[in-house]
């Protein structure tokens, strides 16, 4: 099938059907193995059980900054292609990318008590990750307060792209300044500094967090056709009724 | 399993992203049948989506 077919809500929204059950089979089973592999990993040699955090924080991470490059790949179909499911797309992935990223926020906050001896430091890394919430935040304002959605988009989908630039800040944030934030430990040339004892976990919960993104993401996709096809209905209702 | 003398900061970050998850996977499965239900009570009401109409359905 054609790729161009799937800009056919109807034709997507039948694929979703058909891919939604084993997404969610394979995000459940992700998680069950995961999470077993998580709580059997041995402690770290300096942190101790604290490094069971990481298996949370950092898939939660990674997602936060995923959807929003998502949002920005959807923000240029909105704004030059104007492809039919791209706004869709941007707008069901704005509430995902932002509970990632508050999961992020929190973990991180959880784990840096015990690490750092402080919840909150205002160093470059978490900043710059508060900041990609608050944009999220911005983003979802834009589009549940726009009276009419089409404008909403445009607004989102420029708001999008401006806060892309933020997404390779958090990246170097940890090269670029000093920070009390551990660097890259585990795409780095040379490979990870991590332990494959507990590399396997974080590895599976990443697959585990990345299969239930993308079944929330088609999930919610699903209802903001069907909240249009809604719309479009109560609108031609109104029109039909005598004045 | 012994968490050591930081449980309750692993436990609490648990317990956090659990609930977080939860939530969202309650909210967008209600507004499925929000919107399943909202299309119903049109269709009921023998509203029709216009590319239906042109075919006749």
């Amino acid at each position: 099938m054609p790729v161009i077919d799937l800009a056919n809500p109807t034709r997507f929204l039948r694929i979703v059907a058909r891919v939604l059950p084993w997404l969610i089979a394979a995000t459940a089973l992700a998680f069950a193995f995961g999470l077993a592999r998580a709580v059997t990993a041995p402690d770290d040699y300096q942190q101790g059980a604290t490094v069971k955090i990481m298996f949370l924080h950092v898939p939660a991470a990674w997602l936060g900054m995923m959807g929003w490059g998502l949002m920005s790949l959807a923000a240029l179909g909105t704004l030059v292609w104007r492809h039919p499911l791209a706004d869709v797309a941007g707008k069901a992935a704005a509430p995902i990318g932002a509970a990632f990223t508050l999961i992020c926020l929190i973990t991180g906050s959880l784990w840096g008590r015990p690490t750092w001896g402080a919840y909150w430091v205002w160093d470059a890394r978490l900043t710059s990750e508060l900041v990609l919430f608050l944009l999220y935040l911005g983003v979802l304002a834009l589009y549940w307060t726009a009276e009419d959605p089409g404008r909403g988009a445009r607004a989102a989908a420029v708001l999008t792209l401006v806060g892309a630039v933020n997404l390779p800040i958090i990246k170097f944030s940890v090269d670029w300044w000093n920070s009390l934030h551990q660097g890259e430990s585990i795409f780095r040339t040379g490979g990870s500094t991590i332990d494959a004892s507990i590399l396997w976990p974080l590895a599976i919960m990443a697959l585990a967090f990345t299969l239930l993104f993308f079944t929330l993401h088609l999930a919610a996709m699903r209802n903001e056709i069907l909240r249009r096809r809604v719309r479009t209905m109560q609108i031609m209702q109104a029109q039909e009724q005598p004045a | 399993m012994n968490l050591g003398p930081h449980a309750d900061f692993i436990l609490a970050a648990y317990a956090a992203t659990a609930f977080i998850v939860a939530a969202l996977i309650a909210w967008i499965a209600l507004d499925y049948s929000a919107q399943r239900r909202l299309l119903g009570d049109l269709e009921e009401r023998g509203m029709r989506r216009r590319s239906h109409r042109r075919d006749g359905a």
